[in-house]
């Protein structure tokens, strides 16, 4: 297998009610990642695309072919990824493949979602289809409500006072807002304080509004290339995707016993520490899937960064922050950036590619020394993708 | 292969307020909502039984947005129980005021009934659901 880099990247501003449509928000990223890497569009070879509602926001399915079409990446195999909020990062993962294997040198990855033109009415119901339609969502199930379900049983599992619980979520959510201000493509800028979070509206008790990242518009890019490649490109210092990960679990009820913790995460992850060698300790700075302030313990205990039971702990006192054990989401995270899921993923990739390039000093966000980092997304009842990636000489 | 009990077989019995669930002549776990294979030991030779629908509770979420078409539901109650037999099942809690829940309900005994969904423009028919009540 052929060493992979991150090569040039593109983000577009994430946003509620984008003026933009699906097709241009992704073009745009993509020719923003193709111009970063000193390439023009007729070099790319093949195509990723991570997408999910793109059928039900504007009636477009394979998004994919428009947007490289109307950059000048005519009659390349570029082909839309689905595992709802996990599609982005499923797309690296397979474009990582071909690249790895040697069939392409250079490749675009991209991810793209409109949500909020469809209300929160449709936006719900569509995220929704993430569920299973036969055995969940006749319940009236929605995703706020699986996690929901899932900080009970947490609550449970590790005999913490719910009211103790929902403070120590309410730190994660707090943590992202104060990040999300330095990001200057995040979509939300406000700081919120414990109580703000705690006195928002509920939403699927016990999760509060502010429990929960907004529906997003928006797109990222990146393009992919062999290690040859990239010396004849750019003498910019590479960034390697090291490690994949990549499992799935079924409904809810079949994932059982295991909850409140999420096997596929746990052996996705075991894939990628096994490819790269490396442990949670070697891990200098993470972007994991905060789709709702629990999953970032879920999470955050799944890749193996804190004991089970502890995350909420570890955020409280900082551990999760810069200059903690592992700063993590230090983008804002879903919550505060934003979330238009097929971007997701790609966006992951894109900060912490940034990270390991040592680029945000300027914003102030910027993990000194990063040099090993990780990507963690999930999707539906449990799609859920890891990478990790290192900077040179690593 | 066919499925030994296909969702429409399975909604047809929970409409008339009866559970059911597969047995492994494997291993004897009972795996429900249904699936082709055995939730623990993956044997495809399974039977049909009929399940109690007694159970304890083990999570629940009261619902105050709902997705497109269902608002008049609102509030309503998603619960997670683990029935007698060993299965986990998904449903709605009901006969309860929801700004009465509080976790001292986990662990609860319930009973189990059905309930029908009529489904909307994304279904392709209604869905029957289970119903969970405390036992008082
Ligand atoms: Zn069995």
């Amino acid at each position: 297998m052929r060493k992979v880099v991150v090569l040039g990247l593109g983000h577009t501003q994430f946003c509620f009610n984008s003026p933009k449509t699906g097709v241009e928000m992704l073009a745009e990223a993509s020719v923003e990642a193709i111009l970063d890497s000193n390439l023009t569009p007729q070099d790319i070879q093949s195509a990723y695309i991570g997408n999910v509602l793109g059928t039900f926001c504007e009636g477009q399915a394979t998004i994919s072919q428009f947007a490289c079409d109307d950059i000048g990446c005519l009659n390349i195999p570029a082909v839309r990824y689905e595992g709802a909020c996990a599609s982005g990062s499923i797309a690296i993962r397979e474009a990582f493949m071909w690249v790895a294997s040697g069939f392409y040198d250079i490749v675009l990855v991209g991810g793209v979602e409109k949500a909020t033109a469809m209300g929160t009415s449709l936006a719900t119901r569509t995220f929704c289809m993430g569920t299973d339609s036969k055995y969940e969502f006749g319940t009236g199930l929605t995703f706020p409500g699986f996690f929901a379900l899932l900080t009970r049983l947490y609550a449970t599992q590790y005999n913490l006072p719910l009211a103790r619980l929902k403070e120590q979520m309410a730190s994660v959510s707090v943590q992202s807002h104060k990040y999300g201000m330095e990001n200057p493509h995040g979509q939300i800028k406000q700081e919120i304080s414990v109580d703000d979070v705690l006195k928002s509206m509920p939403v699927c008790t016990p999760l509060n509004l502010h429990d929960c990242c907004p529906f997003s518009d928006g797109a990222a890019a990146a393009v992919l290339c062999s290690e040859e490649a990239a010396r004849k490109i750019s003498n910019k210092k590479p960034v390697y995707i090291s490690g994949i990960g990549l499992a799935t679990s079924g409904k809810m009820t079949s994932q059982y016993k295991y909850l409140p913790r999420l096997r596929a995460r746990e052996l996705a992850a075991q894939q990628s520490y096994q490819m790269t060698g490396f442990r949670p300790e070697d891990i200098d700075v993470c972007e994991l899937h905060d789709c709702f302030s629990i999953a970032s313990f879920i999470a955050a205990e799944g890749l193996g960064f804190f004991e089970p039971g502890t995350a909420g702990e570890a955020w409280e006192k900082g551990a999760a922050a810069i200059g903690g054990k592992i700063p993590i989401n230090i983008s804002g995270g879903l919550k505060a950036k934003g979330h238009p899921i097929g971007a997701t993923g790609v966006s992951q990739l894109y900060h912490i590619t940034r990270q390991l390039r040592g680029e945000l000093a300027e914003d102030g966000v910027q993990v000194d020394g990063a040099r090993i980092g990780m990507v963690d997304t999930l999707g539906g009842d449990g799609c859920i993708c890891n990478l990790i990636l290192t900077a040179d000489g690593v | 292969m066919d499925y030994k009990l296909p969702f429409k077989e399975y909604n047809k019995a929970l409409r008339k307020n009866k559970l059911l669930g597969l047995k492994c002549i494997h291993c004897g776990t009972i795996t429900c909502p249904p699936k082709m294979a055995c939730q623990e030991c993956k044997g495809l030779d399974l039977e049909i039984v009929e399940l109690t629908g007694k159970g304890k509770l083990l999570s629940f979420s009261t619902h105050y947005i709902a997705p497109l078409g269902r608002d008049n539901e609102i509030p309503y109650t998603v619960a997670l129980v683990e029935l007698d037999e060993g299965p986990w099942l998904l449903g709605n809690l009901i006969d309860i005021n929801p700004r009465k829940m509080d976790m001292n309900l986990i662990g609860k005994q319930v009973t189990t009934a059905g309930r029908v969904f009529p489904g909307d423009t994304y279904s392709d028919g209604p869905i029957a659901r289970p119903v969970f009540s405390i036992v008082e």
